[in-house]
């Protein structure tokens, strides 16, 4: 038991810090948000290449670099403290989570060394309404001359509009709940499936819409065994949503530091205003709020790190629906509220487009609704808590 | 980072489980889950024999080291013991304050002589010990404190006159540490000294004061020319506030995850209440109690944070979030057991006026947030120390 990073964690976090000091400045990443495809491809080719960012969680016979979930945090904290828009998240955090938990070699064998090099970006597609369980998996497979046919639309999905490999979420017709669940791993250009990119309100994350018309996939697609979809897609999002609490803990601390700034330099009534107890009470319980998520999200890290692992221990991996639901709960609610009393603290400025607080604003509340909100999660806990679940 | 045990600190896991289930027996049955948060007041003779025993097992400092004659276990151990003691129900501690936060410091500051003469008897579960710091006008500001020892050189003893407030247990206590100031004319945090002293003798009368529990477990001493020997002072004249506050660092160790687990105890309660009741089927409730788990968790979370890495004793920043993350999480759990319980929760367990557990957790909960320095205290501490903003004009 040791909840400190290790030397060699400290390094990774610290050299991702000094990489995005240089490239994810305010004024790159409001240029990113608004360009076309919405990131910078010059600024991801660097992460994907040079720094080998999404090849840390791969294992070396994938061509990766075989460490671990918890690097993947770290490095989704910092990105989340600069708001610079990339594929990280859904590549690193959705997408190859799925294919690491998967039985189907030869796609792995496939796609992953081509994620581990940074040649393609990558994103999960499941849901069709604004639910984020079981059933909002309402895109369909029918059976078709020895494969599939899949009809029906995914909403909100996470970079689906720009990525190289989605891995999608259908049901076997007239089945619910959690049975009858499929996951396919297809190339983003298949014939039949038409992306539609959304804008949003938080502009530094793009969401797609995703038709699919008659699109004809094959057990060669398929990652999931018979019977396994929705235990293996609810991993991945479990996973997906301790990538987010590191992200989310990330921006969090940013909102609170730029607001420690500003407030140490703005007089009125002839003091700093962060000499007034009313503020600094406000501060403490952001630190608070940051702390716990950021505990929830390390924690929950090392259970990811676990699940994902081959050899990770058993009755870890079963803590994994309730940490993940932990993490998402505290890194939600804190980052909200960090970002929310940013704009308050800097006054009239926090108000204006200008200033950074909106940008943190929006992504807090983007990320507070990705994958459930906290009063879903805690639903989540409930059932288990009353033992309501077998 | 890794949040596994390993297998010999597994099986150090089944040799307390046995150590406790062994022993907390018997005459000592009646205290499974007692003596906790509000129920301090319950059967004390009983529970200092069960320190006895507990130091017999050598469970008493066991996180001290082995020079001191404690069992030098690992932080992993301790966390380890705190957990399987409050799981099996192991009674509050009456001998926390000797063995949490004066042991540690004489063990700190004391002279190989004072630690010769203080430490065993609180490793055996002989002497326990009260808190002499608050005074009726020296709370949050605890450096105006007015308690005076002058310096009788004849009889090479000092002479303690003043008076202490909301002193927890001093009617249980054989000792006190008592910070008094022995500079005459000082101000604020200069000029004040730690004194240990023996709580029996003519010079210090103790008044129960009753608290809103109807139960009296803190009080107020009077010290009337009370003596203590030149020997009994920790430091030097002048050094009282910084081992004053030393000492309350020592609250932060690794006892808070055996708190954690009587929280644990006191949440599994409400939970199996909700369950019979029908809050379990009530939405915001559900909300509420998923929203107490997962707190409760992440204070978990947060101390295994606070104990990893390098232990040096310099208080990290996200250790300053500690006494308000806790204390803000449990009066919430007290409101919620009240709450789940509806109108049940209105009636007594007996007249005149006999709390249930509940009712006692509800009630007390509501200290949890002033003693050891208050909540607005603790945001004073975070924003001053940990973010770095100005401080509060002192
Ligand atoms: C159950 C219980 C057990 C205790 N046991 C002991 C014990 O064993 N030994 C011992 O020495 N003491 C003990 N105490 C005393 C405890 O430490 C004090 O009650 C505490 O420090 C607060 O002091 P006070 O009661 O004088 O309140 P005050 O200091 O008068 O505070 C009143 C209110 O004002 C607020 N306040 C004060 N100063 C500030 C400020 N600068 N900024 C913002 N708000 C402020 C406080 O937060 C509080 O809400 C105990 C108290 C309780 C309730």
């Amino acid at each position: 038991m040791e909840l400190a990073l290790t030397d060699e964690q400290r390094m990774i976090q610290a050299s991702a810090e000094r990489f995005l000091t240089q490239v994810a400045s305010s004024s790159a990443v409001r240029t990113a948000m608004s360009s076309e495809r919405g990131y910078d491809t010059q600024t991801w080719r660097q992460i994907a290449k040079e720094l080998y960012w999404p090849a840390l969680a791969i294992p070396e016979a994938y061509g990766g670099l075989g460490l671990g979930f918890v690097e993947v945090c770290l490095l989704q904290e910092q990105l989340g403290r600069c708001l610079l828009p990339t594929p990280f998240f859904a590549t690193c955090c959705l997408a190859t989570p799925a294919l690491l938990l998967s039985s189907n070699e030869s796609l792995k064998e496939r796609w992953l060394p081509l994620i581990a090099a940074g040649e393609i970006s990558a994103s999960v597609a499941y849901t069709s309404a604004p639910r984020w369980d079981d059933s909002g998996v309402q895109v369909y497979a029918q059976s078709h001359e020895g494969g599939y046919r899949l009809n029906g639309e995914y909403r909100y999905v996470i970079d689906g509009a720009d990525c190289d490999l989605l891995i999608i979420a259908a049901r076997t017709p007239g089945s619910i709940g959690e049975a009858g669940i499929r996951l396919f791993a297809l190339p983003a250009d298949t014939p039949g499936l038409l992306r539609q990119p959304q804008a949003t309100l938080d502009q530094t994350r793009r969401l797609a819409t995703i038709t699919l018309n008659n699109v004809a996939v094959n057990d060669e697609h398929l990652l999931s065994e018979p019977g396994q979809g929705w235990p293996m897609l609810r991993d991945v999002l479990h996973i997906a949503c301790i990538g987010l609490a590191g992200e989310q803990t990330g921006g969090a601390q940013q909102s609170l530091d730029i607001t420690l700034k500003y407030i140490g330099e703005r007089e009125q009534f002839g003091r700093r205003i962060a000499s007034f107890q009313a503020i600094k009470h406000r501060c403490a319980d952001l630190m608070l709020a940051i702390e716990c998520s950021r505990s929830a999200s390390y924690y929950a890290a090392c259970i990811a790190d676990q699940c994902l692992n081959i050899d990770g221990d058993p009755s870890t991996r079963q803590q994994l629906g309730e940490a993940a639901a932990t993490a998402k709960i505290f890194a939600s609610e804190g980052f909200f509220q960090c970002a929310a009393e940013s704009i308050q603290l800097h006054g009239g400025v926090g108000f204006t487009w200008e200033y950074d607080p909106h940008l943190y604003f929006k992504r807090a509340r983007a990320s507070e609704q990705m994958l459930g909100t906290p009063a879903f999660h805690r639903e989540q806990l409930a059932k288990q808590i009353f033992g309501e679940r077998t | 980072m890794n949040i596994g045990f390993s297998a010999a600190d597994e099986q150090f896991r089944q040799q307390v489980a046995q150590w406790m289930q062994k022993h907390l027996t018997g005459e000592f049955a009646v205290l499974r889950f007692r003596g906790g948060p509000g129920d301090e007041d319950f059967a004390p003779e009983l529970r200092k024999r069960w320190e006895q025993v507990l130091a017999q097992g050598k469970w008493v400092g066991a996180g001290w080291a082995i020079e001191q004659g404690g069992r030098g276990l690992s932080i992993n151990q301790q966390v380890i013991f705190f957990e399987e003691y409050a799981r099996a129900g192991g009674p509050g501690r009456m001998g926390h304050i000797g063995e949490g936060l004066v042991g540690p410091t004489i063990a700190a500051f004391g002279t190989p002589e004072q630690q010769q003469r203080f430490l065993p008897p609180i490793l055996s579960g002989q002497d326990f010990w009260c808190q002499g710091y608050s005074e009726p006008g020296a709370g949050s500001d605890l450096a105006n404190i007015k308690t005076r020892a002058n310096f009788d050189e004849a009889g090479e003893q000092w002479l303690i006159s003043g008076q202490k407030v909301w002193t927890s247990l001093a009617h249980e206590s054989d000792w006190c540490f008592v910070l008094a100031r022995t500079e005459p004319g000082s101000v604020g945090h200069r000029g004040l000294s730690f004194l240990l002293v023996k709580m029996d003798q003519p010079g210090i009368r103790v008044q129960p004061i009753q608290q809103l529990t109807g139960t009296c477990e803190f009080n107020e001493v009077f010290f009337d020319q009370a003596r203590t020997s030149a020997h009994n002072m920790i430091g030097q004249p002048g050094d009282g506030w910084k081992i004053a506050m030393a000492l309350l660092g020592f609250e932060r160790g690794v006892s808070t995850l055996g708190q954690q687990m009587q929280f644990q105890n006191e949440l599994d309660e409400v939970v199996r209440i909700a369950k019979t009741n029908g809050a379990a089927q009530d939405p915001v409730m559900r909300q509420r109690i998923a929203q107490a788990w997962s707190g409760l968790r992440v204070l978990r979370y947060n101390s295994l944070r606070m104990l990893s890495g390098v232990q040096d004793g310099s208080l990290r920043p996200e250790a300053t979030i500690y006494k308000l993350a806790w204390s803000t999480w449990h009066v919430e759990l007290g409101k919620l057991a009240m709450d789940v319980l509806g109108p049940e929760a209105e009636l007594l367990a007996g007249a005149p006026y006999e709390l249930t557990r509940l009712q006692a957790l509800f009630l007390f909960t509501r200290a949890d947030t002033l003693y050891g320095g208050s909540n607005e205290i603790q945001r004073n501490i975070i924003a001053e120390r940990a973010l770095g903003m100005p401080r509060e004009p002192r």
